[in-house]
């Protein structure tokens, strides 16, 4: 008989790539990496509450499209119009939630904490741009895509979010269950360059 | 593949939208007012013109909004995009004249 494992792990600790990422490969051309527990909040509102959102997070939420803002290790992307994703790496969520809730009392807005929702890919390396392309059509050329570009596309047929921290720093963000399709299909479009 | 020029997010592939159907329907102020027949008109028939045709589009894995676009039903040539709420570009407009054939 098996036995039941005494001790039942709470979904949101458990991080669907650690296997997968224990057997990476090191292609230094595009490195792969998992990246840790991040608090992340879904705002969306309308005109009055983005102001005294941003204040409240500390980082503005910005206004142009497809473009993020970053202070204090606090990052602000823009998804939409009226849409963003706050993500703060290694941060409890709720206390952030409650500064951002207090400050936009009263105005139409919405407020999801969505951490546990998604994990985060680093793609790392001259080749990086090489290997996002062979499940994303996007121009990741430096004029099309330049450093401080954030956006919601797919990589093959999972939605992901696409930001460039750096020339040749990816991140993504995607959803949990979405994540060892994106992370195998990232490992097998490296493979030629080991 | 078609590029898509988003207004918010600029071009973009095909694969990131998806399809909305036929612009600029505004539902009747008052359904209850309407006979059988316009109300079916309002529901089900659709103008399917051979040539220019003014649809929405959504950008559903991007920004997430409705825009229309102006599309040549013979040529799936994407001749304009333009924001939900704005007016469809008039046909004599100089960029949309004759383009894609």
């Amino acid at each position: 008989m098996v036995e039941s494992p005494s001790v039942i792990t709470p979904l949101a600790a458990a991080n669907p790539l650690t296997a997968l990422a224990a057997v990476s490969r090191d292609i230094a051309a595009a490195r792969l990496a998992a990246l840790g527990d991040a608090a992340r909040l879904a705002f969306r509102g309308r005109e009055a509450a983005i102001g005294p959102a941003g204040e409240a997070f500390g980082v503005a939420l910005p206004r142009e499209a497809c473009r993020f803002n970053a202070a204090n290790g606090r990052f602000a992307f823009w998804l939409g119009p009226d849409e963003w994703l706050l993500l703060v790496p290694d941060a409890e969520p709720a206390p952030l939630f409650a500064a951002i809730e207090a400050a936009t009392s009263g105005l139409p807005h919405s407020l999801v904490d969505v951490s546990a929702r998604s994990v985060g890919i680093e793609v790392a390396g001259e080749k990086a741009a090489f290997v996002l392309n062979q499940g994303n059509p996007l121009d990741l050329s430096l004029g099309a895509f330049p450093v401080g570009m954030c956006t919601r596309t797919l990589f093959h047929k999972a939605e992901i979010v696409l930001v460039r921290h750096a020339p040749d720093v990816f991140h993504l963000d995607v959803w949990r269950s979405f994540a060892p399709y994106v992370w195998e299909l990232l490992e097998d479009a490296r493979r030629e360059l080991a | 593949m078609l590029i898509i020029t988003c207004p918010w997010c600029g071009a973009r592939p095909e694969t990131e939208f998806r399809y909305g159907g036929e612009a600029h329907i505004a539902r009747p102020a008052d359904p209850s007012a309407l006979t059988d027949q316009e109300w079916a008109d309002f529901l089900y028939n659709r103008t399917n013109p051979k040539g220019l045709h003014a649809e929405r589009w959504r950008h559903i894995h991007g920004c997430g909004r409705y825009f229309n676009a102006l599309r040549d039903t013979v040529s799936d040539f994407l001749v304009t995009t333009y924001k939900a709420g704005e007016p469809r570009p008039e046909n004599s407009r100089p960029d949309v004249e004759g383009s894609g054939r």
